[in-house]
């Protein structure tokens, strides 16, 4: 299953992390490195294959479930592959006073998408609160945050992810 | 009343050259508090910290020394400190700075709190969409390790004391400190009951202190400065500044050290803070304390953003996010927005807060959008209600906070503006029409 879904350098640094990781905890507490573990697999992956979760509950010692319950119960875990890029846009109260929910529109126009949508690019989501109000109205593009934003920043940074 | 004169004291190196470097941070006195408070012992650090009058910065206010002292020094079990770094209240958004900033800061103050309540790991829970902050204070910790602050020694002294960070996966409820708790164990971040409280019983079963980021930002300078110096600068109850995160329509807005006493006019008004609101505009509504803090009108903006003056008109000062909404504001929107987040963000544990938090969204977006019918403004109270009950008299029916967060809200909307509730199902439609924010930048 390993050889399947990592290539031997994605093994190895699938390996070499989770020990990190484990380092971090009481020798009976693997489990408590599930929040980290799933994130070295979807930092590897891009997402969480079925398989790549079934991996990482091996490594923490527990049962496949558990992970699946973590990984279902979290928004920034990704349960299908995503767009290459996830673009997620505030659009909570005080991003609205500043113009979000037209940011919003916009870009939907502007990527043919509406919020919750995806395609081979771009995943487009609507999120909540990126604590960021005071320089709103702000999105994140792979977690790489933007804030200030208005119509010539986002045209210029959506002009050089393709 | 404040006995020492005003000075900031959490943001003096926001903005300066490489702030976030041990280098800087040093040369602006840091650690010299961790210096001194090792001179100590580590009753006597709790007891300053009392002095201090410091109280948590998180939302609660509960006093830290307080919090500290409630730590069984006797029980043999090894103790924790987790740091609440999951900052996502909509309106608050202060610790991105002091992350991004000054994280030594932060570090200063967990390896003091640590030494004194004998923790030798402290986990640093931060909220997993805090990427650049998370990268700014890893790399703060790793200077920390090599400079012999954290690791084997503290500081020279011949204490033990691991630091990690753990980045979240995007749930608001994970700032509830059962939740992080639960998160940091590796699970899904349902808040358990209390008691037993984390003091006692806390990480993997063992006492605990969690803490927000911007309350062990200020314990270095209880130290640096003294205890009494640190109470002065607050009211009777209260020590120190604040800090306040200003949003929503204002000409300037963002993170302001202020003293306590500072009134929210002066906040949303004065040149050195919010500037006002754009021209023509009037404030309609504030939220005073983060999104679940009932409103006030602007009548009542001329009280201290204090957690006591606060209080006397039954609403909170919380984690400090004031957020401005003007006259062109459509309320039943701003309403709908801070429900759906409840909405999102419910852990689904308690069937009030599962179920009545999507009602809730459900009946308000149905008015907003001119599809109300009579009967919805009461049975919007009466949904409000079941979660929990208004005036809240402790918790509501749910284990943790956030079904009280949901409700309180919509209490206070209700309160205030039934009758533009009432409006949108009497004329059918939105009196704000497609501009329920006014117009604001150029996305057409």
């Amino acid at each position: 299953m390993a050889e399947l879904l990592f290539t031997p350098e994605e093994q190895k640094k699938f390996d070499a992390q989770i020990s990190e990781i484990l380092s971090h905890y009481p020798p009976d507490r693997k489990s408590a490195g599930m929040l980290p573990a799933l994130r070295v697999l979807q930092d590897i992956k891009g997402w969480l294959p079925p398989e790549g979760i079934k991996l990482v509950a091996s490594a923490l010692e527990v049962r496949p479930e558990r992970a699946y319950e973590v990984a279902s119960f979290y928004v920034m875990y990704h349960l299908k592959k995503p767009g290459k890029y996830v673009i997620d846009v505030c659009t909570n109260l005080p991003c609205a006073l500043r113009g979000a929910e037209q940011m919003l529109a916009y870009l939907e126009r502007k990527l043919g998408l509406k919020a919750g949508e995806a395609n081979a690019l771009f995943t487009l989501r609507e999120t909540e609160c990126l604590a960021s109000c005071g320089t709103a109205p702000c999105l994140q593009v792979n977690e790489d945050h933007h804030d200030n934003l208005d119509r010539a920043k986002l045209d210029a940074l959506f002009s050089k992810l393709s | 009343m404040a006995t020492t004169a005003f000075e900031p004291v959490i943001s003096t190196g926001w903005g300066q050259p490489q702030s976030w470097t041990m280098d800087s941070y040093k040369k602006r006195g840091g650690y010299k508090g961790l210096e001194k408070a090792l001179e100590l012992t580590q009753a006597q650090i709790i007891d300053e910290v009392k002095k201090s009058n410091l109280r948590g910065r998180g939302g609660a206010g509960f006093p830290t020394g307080l919090k500290w002292s409630f730590v069984p020094q006797n029980n043999p079990k090894p103790k924790y400190l987790a740091v609440n770094g999951d900052e996502s209240e909509p309106g608050t958004f202060k610790d991105r700075n002091i992350l991004t900033h000054d994280p030594h800061m932060l570090l200063e103050g967990i390896a003091i709190a640590s030494y004194s309540l004998n923790v030798h790991t402290c986990y640093v829970y931060l909220r997993g969409e805090f990427k650049f902050p998370a990268e700014r204070l890893q790399a703060a910790i790793k200077e920390a390790y090599a400079a012999g602050i954290f690791g084997k020694t503290l500081l020279g002294k011949d204490y033990a004391l691991d630091v990690y960070l753990v980045r979240g996966a995007g749930a608001y409820i994970c700032g509830e400190e059962t939740a992080l708790l639960e998160s940091l164990e590796g699970k899904k971040g349902w808040p358990r009951l209390k008691p037993p409280f984390p003091a006692v019983v806390g990480l993997f079963g063992c006492p605990t202190v969690v803490n927000n980021v911007e309350t062990l930002a200020s314990v270095p300078h209880v130290f640096t400065r003294g205890a009494a110096w640190y109470a002065g600068l607050g009211t009777d109850k209260s020590g120190g500044t604040r800090l306040i995160c200003l949003s929503g329509t204002v000409n300037r807005p963002g993170v302001y050290e202020v003293p306590l006493e500072t009134t929210f006019s002066q906040l949303i008004f004065e040149d050195k803070y919010g500037r006002g609101l754009p021209a023509g505009r009037k404030i309609k509504a504030i939220v005073p304390g983060g999104s679940s803090a009932p409103i006030l009108s602007p009548d009542e903006l001329d009280i201290a953003m204090e957690f006591e003056a606060v209080k006397v008109k039954q609403t909170m000062a919380g984690s400090g996010g004031v957020i401005v909404m003007d006259d062109t504001t459509c309320m039943v929107r701003c309403l709908w927005r801070i429900a759906r987040f409840y909405a999102e963000e419910s852990c689904g544990q308690c069937t009030p807060c599962r179920e009545g938090t999507p009602w809730q969204t459900r009946i308000l977006r149905k008015i907003e959008e001119g599809r109300g019918e009579p009967g919805d403004v009461d049975q919007l109270y009466n949904v409000a209600s079941s979660i929990a009950p208004y005036p809240p008299i402790g918790l509501g029916n749910t284990i943790c906070a956030l079904g009280d967060a949901a409700a309180l809200p919509t209490h206070s909307f209700l309160m205030r503006f039934r009758d533009e509730f009432e409006a949108h199902i009497r004329e059918h439609r939105c009196p704000f029409g497609d501009k329920p924010w006014g117009a604001l930048g150029d996305w057409s």
